[in-house]
């Protein structure tokens, strides 16, 4: 906790996760200094990590993203969190 | 090593096939002892190996060993102080990838490793080539791949875990980071040898260093003490963010799984497309319309298949016990251990086991949906809906389970990882109105509704999900308030489940239901039995001997034993009344007088504390009428008025979960507390409730 410096709520620029179409791909660019941050970098979600949204569920959310080779899902709440670039 | 004994602990991702390699290993090996797991702390079999006594501790599926969750927690204090003589790190053979970062940890954490490519045949399958002795050189420890579900590969593990742990000589490796984190990483490493000189091997204060400038809540706080150390800590990192605009930590997991990158690239060939697992199927299931009702009929069938297929199997059981209780009690003098025998112990026991087939069949039925990847499908496709009521995407089942019987229900919550969901969902699941209240619903709409008889128990059926609901958000946002947990989920390939495997689900919770809800349905209905047994003298109004010898004297075959029948009726009746039982009912009395409730109906309120179906042969007893007649219904009737009688539904609907619930809530929710919580809170809103509605009732014309 405590360095706020230039991390901002970064959310409210750039593209993040939740931006995703359906098989569109995106580059993480940035983790949330949350706790939920060290989560998904453990699941693999770090800088460079390339991500792709597979689909939603029937009720819009939460969505399955591929990476790794692998499907995680995740809520819009915290896809929203992982800012990306469209790759 | 000393003596002949190894601790081995199984260490991996949820989905590795974990479970598996420690079933196989526990059965295919003579088994010493088994501890049924105990909420966190990790499970044990001891299994000999040659000369070897192996003690296997399975530790909970975890992704990393951060000390976030119990789990990775649990998992990491083990490691660390426990120190396990051998780590086997199993893998998931066709996801490396991800399944590596764990061993990036546990590498660091330098104990003697054993490397299991496990679900090797899926991986060969994808088209997957390891080259194993590059992994072995990369990651300092033996590879051995495996199929866990045929048990190829597992006696080389065993092998190599008792060659590991005396080796003398370990091969270490390190995982390399970024310029600037490994310079970070020496400073503070420096510090850490100067507080702790000749304590700490230069590798464990590089672990050290890298847990402190992770922010490592829990270290930190270990090392609180020396504040100089924890200022250059706080230092790097703010430096470190400040410069590469990231943390720390998250710079970390990037350097661990470029490691990976770089092992892998060396020693995997894998082909240019690799199918994610099951995408065809998925669109299917998961599909946008026909997902929900195939999950909404998926869960129907497992319903169906648990009451009614289970039913059958519970009246053999039935009947047997009736069977058993019959004999002995024509066999045994009359006595009063007889009664004790018969109608506490035995009542009890067959109470408890009579759920048996129901349990073993839902677990079959939720084992088959774990194993094949489908139960984590059914949480993402319901996650939306339950999330508003602050419960995860998995509460559904144990919801829906609970119309049927609260027990299983509420052993079905642990599909649910996160504690504080679980908590939820089992303190709320007692609220599903369970199939052994519909007897008294019956009862009472059918005695005061007549032809609204079914839309009154229909309203109840709906009043209990929503109750169920409104507590599950009341608890989200009072004293199990917490933001809510992330919906962060895997969803594993679909995988073809092995009879072993389902086979060996079912055996593990049918055991455990029958040890734990036993011991306390057990001790419960022996006291419920002593209530309602003692004191052994009642004064009786009447002679029912005398009564009963005239009685004889009817003509009429017919008339006669309908006069004897209804005669030991009214002395079972008045017992109940003057026995403990009773005069403790006629005595909280008071407490439901506002909401029009007699003594009869708080005594049979009472019964149904060891089980709902209690309810309406209390009111047999109590009212001296067969327990399917009409005339229980008229006298129900006259009773009390339809508005008392509408509360009084709505009270048995909600009061009190029965002791079978509550041994389920204790072992699942993890303590008396949440099962004392539970009697209070339903208590409390059952009487609220009914008190509303006779209030309310009052006012209108």
């Amino acid at each position: 906790m405590g360095y706020s410096e230039d991390s901002g709520t970064g959310n409210e620029r750039g593209m993040t996760l939740a931006d995703l179409r359906p098989g569109q791909k995106g580059q993480v660019l940035r983790l949330p200094d949350e706790a939920i941050g060290n989560s998904l970098a453990a699941l693999g979600l770090v800088r460079g990590a390339v991500v792709a949204l597979g689909r939603k569920a029937p009720l819009g959310d939460p969505r399955i993203y591929s990476l790794l080779g692998y499907q995680l899902s995740l809520r819009e709440a915290e896809a929203r969190l992982v800012g990306i670039e469209i790759c | 090593m000393d003596g002949k004994i190894i601790t081995v602990a199984l260490v991996g991702n949820p989905n590795c096939g974990k479970t598996t390699v420690l079933n196989q290993l526990a059965h295919a090996h003579e088994a010493v002892g088994n501890y049924p797991r105990v909420t966190v702390a990790p499970r044990e079999y001891k299994i000999s190996h040659g000369d070897w006594t192996i003690r296997l501790v399975d530790l909970p599926g975890i992704y990393s060993l951060s000390s976030k969750s119990p789990e990775e927690r649990a998992g990491r204090d083990f490691i660390l102080f426990k120190r396990p003589d051998v780590i086997v790190n199993i893998l998931d053979a066709g996801n490396l990838d991800r399944s590596l970062f764990l061993t990036t940890q546990l590498i660091e954490m330098e104990l003697p490793r054993v490397h299991v490519l496990n679900m090797a045949d899926e991986a060969r399958r994808k088209g997957i080539v390891i080259d194993r002795a590059a992994l072995v050189s990369m990651l300092g420890g033996p590879v051995v791949e495996t199929v866990a579900t045929s048990g190829e590969g597992l006696a080389t593990v065993l092998d190599l875990a008792i060659q590991q742990a005396g080796a003398a000589h370990q091969h270490h490796v390190s995982v390399g980071y970024d310029i600037h984190l490994e310079q970070a990483i020496e400073r503070v490493g420096t510090i850490v040898k100067d507080l702790h000189p000749a304590e700490l091997t230069p590798r464990q204060c590089r672990w050290l260093a890298i847990k402190l400038l992770e922010g490592d809540e829990e270290i930190l706080t270990r090392e609180g003490e020396h504040s100089e150390l924890i200022e250059q800590v706080n230092e790097e990192r703010r430096q470190f963010s400040r410069h590469h605009g990231e943390k720390c930590e998250h710079a970390m997991a990037a350097g661990r799984y470029g490691f990976i990158r770089g092992l892998l690239m060396e020693a995997r060939t894998i082909p240019d497309s690799v199918d994610a697992g099951g995408v065809a199927i998925d669109d299917v299931l998961l599909h946008r319309l026909a997902g929900l009702p195939i999950l909404l009929g998926l869960m129907w069938l497992m319903f169906e298949a648990t009451f009614q297929l289970g039913g059958v199997p519970a009246d053999w059981i039935k009947s047997g016990v009736d069977l058993v209780s019959g004999a002995l009690r024509s066999l045994l003098p009359e006595s009063m251990v007889r009664d004790l025998v018969l109608d506490g112990v035995l009542a009890g026991i067959g109470g408890t086991i009579v759920f048996l087939p129901n349990v073993v069949i839902l677990f079959f039925f939720l084992a088959l949906f774990s194993e094949t990847g489908y139960l984590a499908r059914a949480a993402f496709l319901l996650d939306r809906v339950m999330h508003l009521f602050g419960l995860h995407g998995k509460a559904l089942i144990p919801l829906i389970m609970g119309y049927g019987c609260n027990v299983p229900a509420i052993m079905a919550t642990r599909t649910i990882e996160s504690e504080r969901s679980r908590v939820i969902t089992a303190m709320v699941t007692p609220f599903m109105c369970c199939s052994a209240r519909l007897p008294l619903l019956m009862l009472f709409a059918g005695a005061f509704f007549g032809a609204q008889a079914g839309t009154m128990v229909f309203i109840m059926y709906m009043l209990s999900i929503v109750t169920a609901l409104g507590s599950a958000v009341l608890l989200s946002k009072t004293i199990l308030r917490a933001k809510s947990e992330p919906f962060v989920m895997e969803l594993p390939p679909y995988r073809l489940p092995t009879l072993h495997a389902v086979l060996f689900h079912m055996w593990e919770n049918a055991t455990g239901f029958l040890q734990k809800v036993g011991s306390v349905i057990l001790v419960g209905s022996i006291v419920i039995w002593f209530l309602q047994a003692f004191p052994r003298d009642v004064d009786y109004s009447r002679d029912y001997d005398a009564a009963r010898v005239e009685a004889g004297q009817i003509q009429d075959e017919a008339e006669r034993a309908d006069a004897i029948g209804k005669l030991a009726l009214a002395e079972n009746g008045e017992k109940l009344e003057k026995s403990y039982l009773g005069r403790v009912g006629i005595a909280v009395s008071p407490l439901f007088r506002p909401l029009g409730f007699g003594w009869k109906d708080t005594v049979a309120i009472m019964t149904g504390v060891v089980a709902k179906e209690a309810v309406v042969a209390s009111y047999a007893v109590l009212y001296a009428e067969g327990k399917e007649s009409e005339g229980l219904q008229r006298a129900i009737a006259a009773s009390m008025p339809p508005l008392q009688a509408f509360a009084f539904m709505v009270f048995v609907l909600l009061y009190l979960p029965c002791l079978s619930t509550m041994g389920a809530l204790r072992r699942e929710a993890g303590g008396w507390a949440w099962a004392g919580l539970s009697v209070v809170y339903s208590l409390g809103l059952a009487w609220g409730l009914a008190f509303i509605i006779v209030a309310a009732g009052g006012v209108l014309p």
